[in-house]
């Protein structure tokens, strides 16, 4: 078994235009930065692209939008971005917006195996329009398909050999259920150690999801909302 | 005059009960936090997969890895917890989460809100506003009680694309403080400085004024 690879040029070299990918992160939080930067120098295009949000401008997912790689997003939440907001309007991006929890859930069924499921949000809204409607206990659900994806793309704290994951914080968000989404799971982490290293209790998702694991580098963890509060004297 | 948005945050905090897992939306709705009333312990929930959130970090302490789900950086509280967000949403979903407390553009007699699209014009998305209007067993929404334009935010029917339907409980605006109940609008209480006869004229949807209708206290 032999999962690791050297890095993010050869996990992604065989994802072709077209493919649909998920990419795991919340704002600019958990990205797959690596990876990311891969895809938009291969310079593939036509993807749909399932994640939470579109980046910013000038980095993640924005990055990729800047290259027109993007045919397809979607997303619960796009709105840091203005490259975005033009494509959209001008009709040369598609975007389909789906609640957060929907698209979480959404994930976690392709990864667990399941066909659909039933959810609450989106009842009486425009989401709902088309979608299959059942009534359990007497309330109204959304019948959602699991997501089906070709690559899933993830970056985790800490990763063995084996391709077991462990997330740090918030940056673990969508990554969990993407990876257990993808045809293919890319998993790219800050630090990379040999099986027997990591507690084996404290696993978030173990190998069996991932294929192909790489030890990331240069990580910017940009920050988009820096809010503090001063130090009292 | 009414309430400005510090006051509004602050009458929302009444609300607050020991034991309470919060979710506070964007806006208004974070300032909630800063106005927890004595005695009371809770839990505030951000849905991008943290029970336990803490105020913002001092100079040189953020850490990207810790935000909320407004993307600003954040502490935790001894007894966090971190999670993912199948997880996270799956608590708002099961009825976990006790109160959420949210912003909205428009706010209908029968407790339908709009907060998440204006065709044509804006298109940033939903996020989780959706998934937390359909589940939440109590949900309050802060906000001002007119729009940029002084035309009403309380309406007989949301003009704008519906966030969820028949789901919120509680309106706190610059003006007062409405339970939606089956006769619409019921004033309990107005703001210092303004009248019930301002309250009805900035009021589109169906209003009733309670019996023992009384001043903010904040």
């Amino acid at each position: 078994m032999k999962k690791v690879v050297a890095g993010a040029d050869e996990a992604i070299k065989d994802i072709p235009s077209g493919a649909t990918l998920m990419l795991g992160g919340f704002g600019l939080c958990g990205i797959p930065e690596n990876c990311i930067s891969a895809i938009v120098k291969k310079g593939i295009n036509n993807l749909t692209c399932i994640s939470n949000n579109a980046g910013v401008d000038d980095f993640g997912i924005g990055l990729m939008l800047q290259g027109r790689q993007v045919k397809k997003m979607i997303s619960s939440y796009v709105g840091e971005n203005a490259e975005f907001e033009r494509q959209l309007l001008s009709g040369e991006l598609e975007v389909e917006l789906v609640p957060q929890g929907t698209l979480a859930t959404r994930c976690m069924a392709a990864g667990y195996g399941m066909p659909a499921v039933f959810l609450l949000a989106g009842i009486g809204t425009e989401v709902a329009e088309g979608k299959e409607v059942r009534n359990f206990n007497g309330r109204d659900y959304l019948m959602e398909y699991a997501f089906d994806s070709d690559f899933a793309i993830v970056k985790a704290w800490k990763g063995d050999t084996q391709g077991n994951l462990i997330f740090k914080g918030t940056a673990r968000n969508f990554s969990p259920m993407m990876a257990m989404a993808g045809k293919i799971t890319i998993a790219e982490v800050e630090e990379l150690v040999p099986a027997g290293e990591l507690d084996p209790n404290c696993i978030h998702v173990p190998g069996i999801y991932v294929h192909r694991i790489f030890q990331g580098k240069d990580y910017e963890k940009r920050i988009e909302n820096k809010t503090t509060r001063p130090r009292n004297p | 005059m009414g309430l400005n948005k510090e006051q509004i945050a602050k009458r929302i905090a009444q609300e607050l009960k020991d034991g309470f897992y919060v979710n506070l939306g964007i806006g208004i709705p974070t300032l909630v936090a800063n106005y927890i009333p004595e005695g009371v312990e809770l839990v505030l929930q951000s849905e991008n997969g943290l029970l336990g959130m803490g105020p913002f970090p001092f100079e040189g302490d953020e850490d990207p890895d810790l935000i909320n789900a407004g993307k600003q950086t954040i502490t935790t509280v001894p007894g966090s917890a971190f999670f993912d967000s199948a997880m996270s949403f799956g608590m708002i979903r099961a009825g976990k989460v006790d109160l959420t407390v949210l912003g909205a553009m428009e706010v209908a007699d029968n407790g339908d809100i709009a907060n998440w699209k204006i065709p044509k014009k804006m298109v940033k998305g939903m996020g989780g506003a959706m998934d937390l209007v359909a589940a939440a067993k109590y949900i309050i929404v802060a906000m001002q009680h007119t729009n940029p334009k002084g035309e009403s935010k309380l309406l007989p029917k949301c003009t704008l694309p519906l966030t969820g339907v028949g789901c919120i409980k509680k309106v706190v605006t610059d003006l007062g403080v409405f339970d939606i109940t089956p006769e619409g609008f019921k004033c309990l209480e107005y703001a210092p400085g303004v009248t019930i006869e301002e309250i009805k004229a900035k009021t589109a949807g169906r209003l009733v004024i309670a019996d023992d209708v009384k001043e903010i206290v904040v």
